[in-house]
């Protein structure tokens, strides 16, 4: 046989199963999660949203398409470690810059192939988001006792506050594309390159800042308004993040928050979160908007989500508020909208990369709530 | 919002016959609507003139007419039906055109009717091209290029902009003459030099070539509140300039950057919006540059088509059922996913599999046609697989065509490869061709090269290096380990594969496989990649871990159905096996269906209670018959119902150990083996046209003495008169002879004594062991020696007698129990001299079951089922599924009269000469139902091919032989005020006879002196309505052949036997002096079981007397 060199997949409850090395030799652990997009795994792997999670990819083939420098989403790999059934032997696009297991291997990803990926989403689909372990190597040869163990100690999800392993060190900016309309500043919480491309491309200046900047840092850039962005970890321990949005709540500061956001503005405005079972993960998400009636295909990472109500508006320290978005599939809180701040959030990602485009307008929207919010001063 | 309820009738339109390019994909389009929308209580008015579907059942509507789709007979439909409205977005272009004929004539208006689920502007700004380019520019999109030129000059200032090569087409040219592809400079002014002389209007279109780019599809779905969803994405893996109905199409595309998809997704979702596709689906094609990712849309199809039924199967997620319910005001969140019930049908499925399709081809049934593919498609079926990856997708979709040439092979060295010849051939797309491209790289041609030629993507030609790696490895491999054989299977390796790799034999292979305990499992088709619990069982096989098939403990009953279609195996039988899963569902049997043809009702997964969208190769089904074994008992596998491809396996299943219901694989060997059947004849006191079996020329020439010329000779196991044909002499006999390399001592050659002039009677029969039910008794139009398939019939049999009727009653029944028939068996006879000789006879479902079905207004296909299983002809009486007196043989005075009409594919096959022979070539058929042989033939016809002409003028040329019985109707003709032309030789004797007539020039005189046009120039000048011409038998059928492909080119009726001639003037003159009705079905079935229960007092009142 040719030269596959075995891995060994190892589920916290002992589910077991076999491959083979895909990516970097050795050892990994994090949160299993299955991700069903057909599309975009470069995206998937770059999103810092992924950070501590072992992504399983429905997807039987992946690697099809090579790597590019374009569709990066970061500067790096942010996934514990990749689950696939069938990796690419070659790169086949006309972008391509080189392949996908050389990448993985390079940035040290431990991967695994050829495992029944779809067994392994109908089991994390029953039993819910756990611990896995991938080992490759020298440690493929210990024992499943062994390896079981060594899962099972690793850190939960549940808890985990990451935000300070994704934030960028130092604040930058992305130069709105034409003429500069409006300032945002981006709380990077884990943001995706997609996002201030999708502003700069409406005339925002987007001055990306780190997580742990302070409300005078923000204030002191003098925006129009500012973003929150997506990010990884348990929304419950995002206290100074919270903090910091509260502070812009009650300066009536026009906010837009995605994913990871949208459970910061749930919180300051006293709601609570809680973890989903599984999570969603992909780029066919039916989401429909209440107050149009109209669905959007949307692409999803969460593992967490907003605990509020459905129908009709709700109280909160901010005045009335109500929920925009839900899921067509199970009714999960998608969006949040203000009715007295000029603040709204989404749980998807309407800057998309991987996924449809179908929700760009909620840039816009966040245009218009700039445009007709006051310039808040610092 | 929910459904509009302001509709209450709906009349759903057919696609008609099965042609080329338009299959019974619509037959499953169609059905769905029909269910779908009888369960919102809508009433359903449904118009096909195709009988063999099941969605022309009368169960599946509340009014069922079988007429032809034309704007009259649709128009009178609606004038009785008086429906709300119309939705013609299911049945094909056929049903398309046919809504917008009658919108544009005003018929809709008239009566009310609205158009639901499509919109006439909409789908001509879809469908015109120039239209259709202007959205696509106006939305930001690109279509391919292009300059209009008046001059040289012109043209060479456009080649900056569009680059070679390019294509350059002159405009206002017959049939697009003079067009051509110009790589260089000199081709340009070569080919645009004579284009612009061609050209009335001294005007040539230039447009740059994307042949050789990547081609993609999307499908897609609307609602009426803008919601718009993309159900899949198919990539094709033959490159731009094959149509893709030809091609072989992957999903979900595979070779695209997320950024590149969402940009086609983005483009796709703009047209359908700028379109204004109102409610339901369409389908847009892509080119993608694979050098730079320049997207071009190419055109769209504004309603379900092929492949949205391929996309339905490939996703589960059911397009057509979902646009009926769009298009009676349903929003698509509103509906709920079929599949998993929960969450809503507002969504993008999400596959963790590959799908691939491949077509089926019939070349070897049109040796003349042109078999190198191009835009226009060729192939006559198709069959779909589903893997875990690609290769074994791929190579289980190969297995599936049934075709032992599609499926990978290798040498025994790579030396004995031709490179060379690999390499000039694979170039031009043809069937077959990748079977080139497989063995060129495994023989060392470079993934590189094969791209330069083929310009399929460097990751499906890596693919396939994978495939030739395994090969490699198996057959190296010290032993045929687990590791070893897993990775062949996982890679979609058949054990036939392996066996031939390995010098084993399949059974040892298996054996070896089952030894170690490898065996796949079975994943379900769900739309989302798991995310959410699965509640229809629609299954593939994988070698993977976990399965999830779980039988229950009830007992099941196995279906093979028919695989892909192809002439002579179609939809007829996709119709018995899709009856069998609904009546013994119904009986309380679990049903498991095993098929992989996409286009089929069979492979909804609504049609049974387990689904396995399988190959029908015995692998694959012992397989099934295993996991199915696991729990409950499995009462037996039906191979009767699918065709050949079902009955070919019944010995080997059944030496495997599986049980068989219904008739017995020896009892199907008794009726097939020659010897074996002759005696079960013999035995019965039955005749036989005297025939032998010969392995060489002098046996066959020695047959042929002894029975005398003309014989019919064909290849022994053979379905659809494959390679049959009527020789007349010695020298014919060594020709046929010499073509057949495949006839030896093993698969010898039959010779038969033809029956010339001889009536042709095809009967489909019941039995159950000790009763006989005549389910039908057809008389065919045309003599013995026309396939049965290609001849039109009539039932009631026009002309047979009740003692005839009564001999064939006998006769059948007699094989039936010398056979040992348990179940459906169709039997072909010959009337010659009032002699009735016994042509064949099959133990299985015919061609002829829907036809018959609905003639006769008796569940023939449903009966058949249970009677296979056990049941007895007097128990379905006494349930109702058959009549409680009588059958198809005592059908009762009055009765109205079916006419079959076969369709055939000549249009598609420029240069195929279109006389009927013993080899079958129609791909569909029609039927015509009326209160007298000559309306429901004319019916027919219209339905077939169109109108038969009422008056004009007739062009006679006929065989001598012909001559005589040609006389009265032609007669007929004249008086019925038709013009006659004629050959000389034929009006010589029609003049004598006293039929005014003119003489018309042979093609090979050319055009006379002062202008005097040929045959040929009369029909293309549009001068002839109807052409009789017989073939001169034996050589001298140029003119004929010439004749015959002008009259395909103007669509003119083109009559070939005098059997023909004789029931053509019988529709035209009940044209001229007879109405026609339109009548549903259910009417059709209320008159006979009034009819029935007549006839039944009036006998028992006779039994009384006596």
């Amino acid at each position: 046989m040719s030269s596959r060199e075995p891995a060994v997949l190892v589920l916290e409850d002992g589910r077991v199963m076999h491959g083979e090395r895909y990516g970097a030799a050795g050892v990994t652990f994090g949160e299993a999660v299955f991700s069903t997009g057909m599309s975009g795994y470069q995206e998937t792997l770059t999103d810092p949203s992924y950070d501590r999670q072992v992504v399983v990819m429905t997807a039987p083939h992946i690697g099809n398409t090579g790597v590019n420098e374009e569709d990066l989403e970061s500067t790096k790999i942010w996934v514990a470690g990749y689950v696939v059934r069938d990796p690419s032997r070659v790169s086949s696009n006309w972008r391509s810059t080189g392949d996908l297991a050389s990448a993985l291997d390079k940035q040290g990803i431990v991967g695994i192939s050829g495992v029944d990926t779809r067994a392994l989403t109908r089991h994390l689909r029953e039993r819910g988001a756990m611990k896995v372990g991938i080992f490759s190597g020298d440690a493929a040869k210990l024992s499943v006792a062994e390896l079981l163990t060594q899962v099972q100690a690793s850190p939960a999800m549940a808890g985990a506050n990451l935000t300070d392993e994704v934030s960028t060190d130092k604040a930058y900016v992305v130069p709105a594309l034409g003429a500069k309309k409006f300032t945002v500043a981006a709380i990077d919480l884990g943001i995706k390159s997609m996002t201030p491309e999708m502003m700069a491309a409406r005339g925002i200046e987007v001055h990306v800042l780190p997580a742990a900047s302070s409300v005078d840092e923000i204030l002191a850039l003098n925006p129009d308004g500012v973003f929150f962005s997506n990010g990884p970890g348990d929304p419950a321990t995002a206290d100074a993040a919270v903090a910091t949005m509260t502070e812009m709540l009650q300066k009536k500061m026009p906010v837009f928050g995605i994913c990871f956001g949208n459970q910061i503005l749930g919180r300051a405005l006293g709601l609570g979160t809680y973890k989903l079972r599984y999570g969603h993960r992909g780029i066919n998400q039916p989401v429909q908007d209440l107050r149009t009636g109209k669905v959007e295909i949307t692409a999803h990472n969460h593992g967490f989500a907003v605990d509020a109500p459905r129908d009709g508006d709700f109280d909160t320290p901010f005045g009335k508020a109500q929920v925009s978005h839900v899921c067509l599939n199970d009714d999960v809180v998608e969006g949040l909208r203000c009715l007295e701040v000029p603040a709204f959030s989404v749980q998807y990602h309407p800057e998309a990369a991987a996924g449809p485009h179908d929700s760009a307008y909620l840039f816009d929207e966040f245009i218009e709530l700039m445009s007709t919010s006051g310039k808040v001063r610092a | 919002m929910p459904r509009r309820d302001d509709i209450k009738s709906v009349m759903v339109i057919g696609s008609g016959p099965i042609v080329i390019g338009q299959a019974c994909e619509f037959d499953y389009s169609g059905t769905q609507a029909c269910r779908v929308l009888r369960d919102e209580g809508i009433r359903v008015v449904l118009v096909n003139s195709n009988p063999a579907t099941i969605m022309t059942d009368p169960e599946f509507s509340d009014a069922t007419y079988i007429e032809p789709i034309t704007p009259e007979f649709v128009e009178r439909i609606i004038a009785k039906e008086r429906p709300d409205a119309l939705l013609p977005t299911l049945g094909g272009q056929t049903a398309l055109n046919t809504a917008i004929a009658l919108h544009k004539n005003g018929v809709l208006e008239k009566y009310g009717v609205e158009l639901i689920g499509a919109d006439v502007d909409a789908i001509e700004r879809g469908e015109n091209r120039e239209m259709f380019k202007k959205i696509v520019a106006e939305i930001g999109a690109e279509s391919a290029r292009s300059v209009i030129c008046h001059s040289l000059q012109e043209c060479l200032d456009a080649v900056d902009e569009l680059g070679y090569p390019m294509v350059v087409r002159p405009s206002f040219t017959m049939g697009g003459a003079g067009s051509g592809m110009a790589y260089n400079e000199e081709d340009l002014r070569r080919i645009a030099g004579a284009g612009l002389q061609a050209s009335p209007t001294t005007e040539i279109l230039l447009e740059e070539s994307i042949l050789g780019w990547k081609e993609y599809e999307l499908e897609l779905m609307r609602d009426h509140r803008d919601n718009v969803v993309v159900i899949c994405s198919i990539e094709n893996l033959d490159p731009m300039g094959v149509h893709t109905g030809d091609s072989i199409t992957v999903a979900p595309a595979l070779t695209l950057t997320d950024r590149e998809f969402q940009r086609m997704r983005d483009v796709g979702i703009e047209i359908i919006r700028a379109v204004g596709v109102d409610t339901g689906g369409c389908n847009i094609q892509f080119a993608v540059n694979p050098e730079d990712g320049r997207l071009i849309v190419i055109e769209m199809n504004p309603r379900v088509s092929r492949s949205s039924a391929l996309a339905s199967k490939a996703t589960g997620f059911p397009i057509a059922k979902i646009a009926a319910r769009l298009a009676v005001g349903y929003t698509l969140d509103e509906i709920p996913n079929d599949i998993t019930k929960e969450t809503p049908a507002s969504f993008e499925p999400t596959l963790d599999y590959i799908v691939v399709k491949v077509p089926r081809f019939a070349f070897e049934k049109f040796p003349n046609a042109d078999s190198t593919l191009t835009t226009t498609m060729k192939s006559v079926g198709e069959a779909m697989a589903i893997g875990r990856n690609f290769t074994e997708a791929l190579q289980k979709a190969l297995r599936s065509l049934e075709k032992k040439e599609a499926v990978f092979s290798w040498p025994a060295t790579k030396a004995e490869v031709n490179i060379v010849e690999l390499k000039a051939t694979m170039g031009r797309p043809h069937d077959g061709r990748l079977s080139l491209v497989q063995l060129a790289l495994w023989a060392g041609v470079s993934p590189e090269e094969v791209f330069d030629i083929t310009k399929i993507d460097p990751w499906f030609l890596d693919q396939i290096c994978l495939i030739n790696e395994i090969a490699d490895e198996v057959r190296a491999a010290s032993q045929l380990d687990y590791e070893t054989l897993r990775y062949a299977k996982r890679h979609g390796f058949s054990d036939l594969q392996i066996s031939r790799l390995r010098g084993l034999t399949e059974a040892e292979v298996r054996g070896q496989r089952h030894e170690l305990g490898l065996r796949p499992v079975y994943k379900t088709v769900d739309t989302c990649a798991a995310e959410f619990a699965a509640k229809t069982p629609y299954h593939y096989s994988a070698y993977d871990e976990e399965t999830e098939s779980i039988p229950s403990d009830r007992e099941k009953v196995i279906i093979l159905g028919s695989g892909p279609n192809r002439i002579g195996q179609g939809i007829e039988f996709d119709y018995s096996c899709v009856h069998a899963a609904l009546t013994l569902r119904e009986a309380g049997y679990e049903t498991i269906m095993v098929n992989c043809n996409p286009e089929t009702v069979s492979t909804d997964y609504d049609t049974s209670d387990r689904l396995y969208f399988e190959p029908l190769t015995l692998e694959d089904v012992l397989e099934i018959v295993h996991a199915e074994s696991a729990a409950g008992k499995l009462a037996g596998v039906i191979v009767q119902l699918g065709g050949q491809t079902p009955l070919g396996l019944a010995q080997v299943l059944k030496d495997a150990g599986v049980p068989i219901v219904g008739t017995s694989p020896e009892s199907i060997h008794l009726a097939e083996e020659r010897g074996a059947f002759g005696r079960v004849l013999a035995e019965a006191g039955l005749i036989a046209p005297k025939h032998g079996m010969a392995a060489s020329f002098p046996q066959a020439q020695a047959i042929a003495a002894e029975v005398g010329y003309p014989v019919l000779v064909r290849p022994s196991y053979v379905l659809g008169g494959r390679g049959m044909e009527i020789v007349y002499d010695d020298a014919m006999l060594a020709d046929y002879l010499e073509r057949s390399t495949e006839i030896n001592v093993d698969h010898p050659v039959l010779v038969d004594r033809f029956l010339d002039d001889a009536i042709e009677i095809d009967v489909d029969a019941l039995y159950d062991g000790k009763e006989l039910f005549l389910a039908g008794v057809m008389e065919h139009i045309e003599e013995a020696g026309i396939h049965s398939g290609d001849s039109a019939c009539a039932l009631p049999p026009i002309t047979l007698g009740a003692s005839q009727i009564d001999r064939i009653r006998k006769s059948t029944e007699a094989i039936a129990k010398g056979v040992g028939v348990l179940g459906l068996l169709n039997v072909q006879y010959a009337l010659a001299s009032d002699v009735l000789y016994v042509l064949e006879a099959n133990p299985r479902a015919s061609r002829t079951v829907p036809f018959v079905s609905k003639a006769t207004a008796v569940h023939v296909a449903k009966a058949a089922a249970r009677v296979m299983m056990g049941q007895s002809i007097a128990e379905l009486r006494k349930q109702g599924i058959l009549p409680e007196l009588g059958d198809g043989g005592t059908l009762p005075d009055g009765c109205a009269v079916s006419v079959k009409e076969a369709v055939l594919p000549f249009g598609r096959f420029q240069g195929v000469d279109t006389v009927l022979g013993p080899e079958m070539r129609s791909t569909g058929e029609v039927m015509g139902l009326d209160d007298t042989f000559g309306v429901a033939f004319a019916k027919a016809q219209d339905a077939a091919s169109g109108a038969l002409p009422t008056s004009g003028t007739v062009f006679v040329s006929l065989a001598d032989r012909d001559k005589r019985a040609a006389i009265f109707p032609l007669m007929r003709l004249s008086d019925l005020g038709f013009k006659i032309l004629a050959t000389s030789g034929t009006a010589d004797v029609l003049r004598r006879n006293g039929v005014k007539c003119e003489v018309i020039r042979k093609a090979f005189e050319g055009t006379g002196e002062a202008g005097e046009p040929t045959t040929v120039d009369a029909i293309m000048n549009g001068d002839i309505q109807l052409i009789i011409n017989t073939p001169y038998g034996v050589g001298a059928r140029l003119d004929g052949y010439e004749i015959r492909t002008a009259a395909v080119m103007k669509g003119v009726p083109s009559i070939t036997t005098v059997q023909g001639l004789g029931a053509v003037v019988q529709g035209i003159d009940s044209l001229q002096h007879e109405e026609s009705t339109v009548r549903s079905l259910q009417e059709h079935g209320a008159d006979l079981d009034r009819l029935r229960a007549a006839q039944r007092d009036s006998l028992l009142a006779s039994m009384k007397e006596a």
